[in-house]
């Protein structure tokens, strides 16, 4: 049996289509399945799944629409991420918080990580050099302020926020040289 | 056997890497081996951390030159790590379509990984129970696999790996929201176990849709021989779990293991009740199968999987006694397309692999 796209080499692979409640029986050949499958793949993959899923939950009124709204440290907008399914950066998840928090309760049943700690750090598990954890706790508490003056555009409030950060964390690596 | 020294950093030239691979032919991975609690319905259990680095975006996001220092930063950590060091690194860009498809056969990469290769990597020890993929969805997954039902075992040695890697990268970490990844799918522990199970009497006694049913209700996932997007084939079912955020490492693997139990006790009742009600008739399918492989001379690799299924419960249970659990687990894997077409050292076609398949097997089998 000569394979039914290309009708040049044998058809080894079989393949039952369901379109409009008509089913359609294809004969390919292995070259020809390859293509037709990374077609299928890119019509619905898991990034589609999760787009969905993102448009579903629509907390946010038609102005919070957060979809301008876009990571400073690798440029993915919101928009990006409902394309993609996947996020930029691990910055991405401080700028994207207020909307990634409800994401994620919804995929796992929570959005709190009881789980294992890196050794650096701060946590109830490890926490093995408790000096450091304070600034960074801080450091932490100021991006989530900063995160929030951006969202409710007081951007003076949000370039303090912002330089305040930048001093800390240069301070922080000036420590860990030392 | 591989013979990996230490390795270096961006010294693996082409021809080298290729030789390596190459040894792998002849070698029996680790989890291959048909040991460990319960191997007689367990194959394998896996863990896999998905970790990624602050400051460099993640793969799908990041540039060329990003990707490669990523290769250059990680790789220069793993060496670092004791548990890491007979451990092998190959860039992918330097492996041919067989290479990549024969590392996915052996389960050391995922079907992701052989695609758009030109920043990625792998890494892998002489046993191949250790293997961390870079630049795959994340920047690092690290994926233990053990034969047998052994789930903490297996996160015991890849925890350790993981705290040891943590001293020399940063890893990107949020308090509230754990290890962060590429997909909010895998955030917080970043950790998926599964499990490897052999089901044919659940399967058989038509309970399986059952069994499956229930287990997605309890958001786990169930997939094929090869891990996402492949389908269960010649009775192999891989369980694991969906939530990576909100529970401990040790809770999934409980939750994991209980569900496990489960099934196993499920699948031991099922080859029980075949055995009273219609041994003739179970005896009769597994020495038919068997007599098919000894003498096929044409034969696909679905249809080599599902007879290996039958022949694996008969040794199983005690019906063929000749034939190890090994020999028909290394089956499994040296059937496979990229693995014939290594071991002939040249490209086949799927008729000339269906020939070369059938003559394999029958070379195994018959020489017990």
């Amino acid at each position: 049996m000569l394979c039914d796209i290309c009708a040049k080499n044998a058809a080894t692979v079989h393949l039952t289509e369901i379109i409009d409640e008509k089913m359609n029986e294809l004969h390919l050949c292995e070259e020809c399945a390859r293509d037709k499958s990374a077609a299928m793949e890119s019509q619905f993959g898991l990034s589609d799944l999760l787009a969905g899923m993102v448009d579903f939950q629509k907390p946010f009124s038609k102005e919070e629409e957060p979809v301008m709204v876009k990571c400073p440290a690798c440029g993915l907008s919101y928009a990006d991420f409902k394309k993609v399914g996947r996020l930029g950066c691990a910055e991405c998840y401080n700028i994207f918080r207020k909307y990634l928090a409800p994401l994620l309760k919804r995929i796992h049943g929570s959005n709190q990580h009881i789980g294992k700690r890196p050794m650096s750090c701060p946590g109830k598990i490890k926490s093995p050099v408790p000096k450091i954890d304070k600034p960074r706790a801080c450091l932490q508490e100021l991006k989530e302020q900063l995160q929030n003056a951006i969202t409710q555009e007081a951007f003076e409030e949000a370039a303090r926020l912002r330089d305040q950060i930048k001093e800390m964390e240069a301070k922080a690596s000036k420590h860990k040289e030392s | 056997m591989i013979r990996s020294k230490k390795w270096k950093p961006k010294q693996a030239s082409i021809k080298r890497a290729n030789m390596q691979i190459d040894d792998l032919i002849n070698h029996t991975s680790e989890w291959l081996k048909g040991t460990g609690p319960n191997s007689d319905i367990v194959i394998s259990s896996r863990i896999r951390l998905a970790r990624n680095l602050n400051k460099i975006p993640f793969p799908h996001w990041a540039s060329k030159a990003q990707l490669d220092e990523l290769i250059d930063k990680t790789s220069l950590a793993m060496s670092k790590v004791a548990l890491l060091k007979h451990a092998t690194l190959f860039k992918l860009a330097n492996l041919d379509s067989i290479d990549k498809q024969f590392l996915v056969e052996r389960h050391l990469m995922s079907i992701e990984h052989t695609q758009k290769t030109e920043q990625k990597a792998v890494l892998f020890n002489e046993e191949e129970n250790i293997a961390v993929m870079v630049n795959e969805e994340d920047h690092l997954r690290i994926q233990l696999l053990q034969s047998g039902f052994n789930l903490f075992e297996a996160w015991e040695i890849i925890n350790t790996i993981d705290d040891a890697l943590a001293k020399f990268l940063d890893y990107a970490f949020l308090p509230d929201f754990g290890f962060l990844t590429a997909c909010p799918t895998n955030t917080g522990t970043g950790m998926r176990g599964s499990v490897m199970l052999h089901l044919p009497a659940l399967v058989m006694s038509r309970q399986i849709e059952r069994v499956l049913a229930a287990i997605s209700k309890l958001s786990f996932t169930t997939r094929g021989l090869y891990g996402e997007g492949t389908q269960a084939s010649g009775n192999f079912f891989q369980i694991s779990n969906q939530v990576s955020l909100g529970h401990s490492e040790n809770e999934i693997i409980e939750n994991i293991n209980g569900l496990i139990r489960q099934i196993i006790e499920q699948e031991t009742q099922a080859r029980e009740i075949m055995l009273s009600k219609s041994k003739d008739v179970l005896e009769d399918r597994i020495n038919r199968a068997l007599g098919i492989l000894k003498s096929a001379r044409i034969i696909t690799s679905q249809e080599t999987v599902e007879l290996l299924s039958m022949v694996r419960l008969g040794s199983d249970l005690g019906m063929i006694k000749d034939i190890d659990r090994r020999t028909i687990n290394e089956l499994f894997i040296t059937t496979q397309p990229a693995h014939l077409q290594k071991l002939e050292n040249k490209k086949l076609s799927a008729q000339e692999r269906d020939l070369k398949r059938a003559e394999l097997i029958r070379k195994k089998l018959n020489l017990l």
